[in-house]
């Protein structure tokens, strides 16, 4: 990743005619060896190595790490919370609210009769992608799911419990023979095998894709309107400027709430209509 | 002559145009859907914004795309 910094750069800094060029928007936006806490330094962060791959910890791994941490602390609150009475208060009913919403919303209306196996991990993926989008916005933070990887890897997720849904449920051959639908002509059933396929695959792709680029595209908005007022060069855009990036901000927190419903409600869909199919 | 910065800049263009129709029909047949039955604006509501998400994503590979345009070229 670090090769990669240093190529954009190179071809920012080539095709910039300022001094502001896309050198600090890159860096506020890509993942980087250190943790920046601008006016105070810098911390270093290890590199290491595994047979010749990189795995060195960068500031979206300590992110994760931490989106990780505070959510485990979190939820044990919570389940301790059950404990003590069955009907909740404060903090407990606060997080109840949202668990009852993603199970009633989201995974009993699209996945139907055996939805309790396929909700923990519907639940899981909706609080990690809510904390991490909600993290980004705080200063000094990075947004663990503006990176491409992370969300590659949370669509292989939700690709690998579809097909294990659709295997669990009818088996290895049953499954992909329930992708064709009956009474179809044999001249076109290649055709179909093909596009099948396709769509098996373009549905976790455009995950991906949707999470991704909804992360990046909020910070580079704002990026760019506050880096308007070092382009223009003068103080009296900064009001108009500064007044945009604050709408664009609110707006970003309706998109991290929106994108991590639309990511969870996708994947139960397609579990559901992997595990049940009505061809 | 450095022909991949105009061509993102009019790929983003293009493709902001096509979402901004779509998602306009799909505000248009909602809110009047809203209108007629003002019991059902909630599941409206949650519908509609489904599509427009799934509509967003389609004008964001087209973003990416625009991106690997201007930063390759």
């Amino acid at each position: 990743m670090s090769s990669d910094t240093l190529v954009v750069n190179d071809t920012l800094v080539q095709h910039s005619s300022e001094g502001a060029g896309g050198d600090w928007m890159l860096h506020h936006i890509m993942d980087s060896n250190y943790l920046d806490f601008e006016p105070f330094g810098r911390i270093l962060l290890p590199h290491l190595e595994l047979f010749g791959m990189d795995i060195s910890i960068t500031k979206h791994v300590v992110f994760m790490w931490l989106v990780a941490v505070i959510l485990i602390l979190i939820l044990m609150s919570v389940s301790k919370g059950y404990r003590k009475s069955l009907v909740p208060k404060g903090f407990t009913n606060f997080i109840e609210i949202m668990i009852v919403f993603v199970r009633d919303e989201i995974v009993k209306p699209t996945i139907g009769k055996d939805y309790q196996k396929y909700l923990p991990y519907l639940l899981t993926i909706f609080f990690f992608i809510l904390l991490s989008n909600l993290f980004g916005l705080l200063p000094y933070s990075a947004t663990v799911t503006s990176n491409i990887a992370v969300t590659a890897a949370l669509a292989g997720l939700s690709f690998i419990m579809t097909q294990l849904g659709g295997i669990r449920n009818y088996g290895f051959f049953g499954y992909f023979k329930a992708m064709v639908p009956h009474g179809m002509p044999v001249v076109i059933l290649p055709l179909i095998i093909v596009v099948e396929i396709l769509g098996l695959f373009t549905k976790p792709f455009a995950l991906c894709i949707r999470l991704f680029a909804n992360m990046i595209a909020g910070h580079v908005v704002i990026l760019s309107l506050i880096g308007l007022i070092f382009i223009m060069g003068s103080v009296l855009v900064a009001p108009v400027s500064i007044a945009f990036a604050l709408f664009i901000y609110l707006l970003e927190i309706l998109v991290a709430l929106i994108q991590a419903y639309i990511f969870t409600m996708l994947s139960s869909l397609f579990i559901g209509m992997a595990a049940h199919q009505e061809h | 002559m450095d022909l991949g910065w105009l061509g993102a800049g009019l790929g983003a263009g293009i493709a902001v145009i096509g979402a901004g129709l779509g998602i306009g029909k799909l505000a248009a047949s909602a809110l009047e859907a809203m209108g007629r039955q003002p019991e059902a604006a909630g599941q409206i509501r949650t519908n509609m914004i489904i599509a427009a998400a799934l509509i967003e994503g389609i004008a964001f590979f087209a973003l990416v795309i625009c991106i690997l345009l201007a930063v390759k070229a």
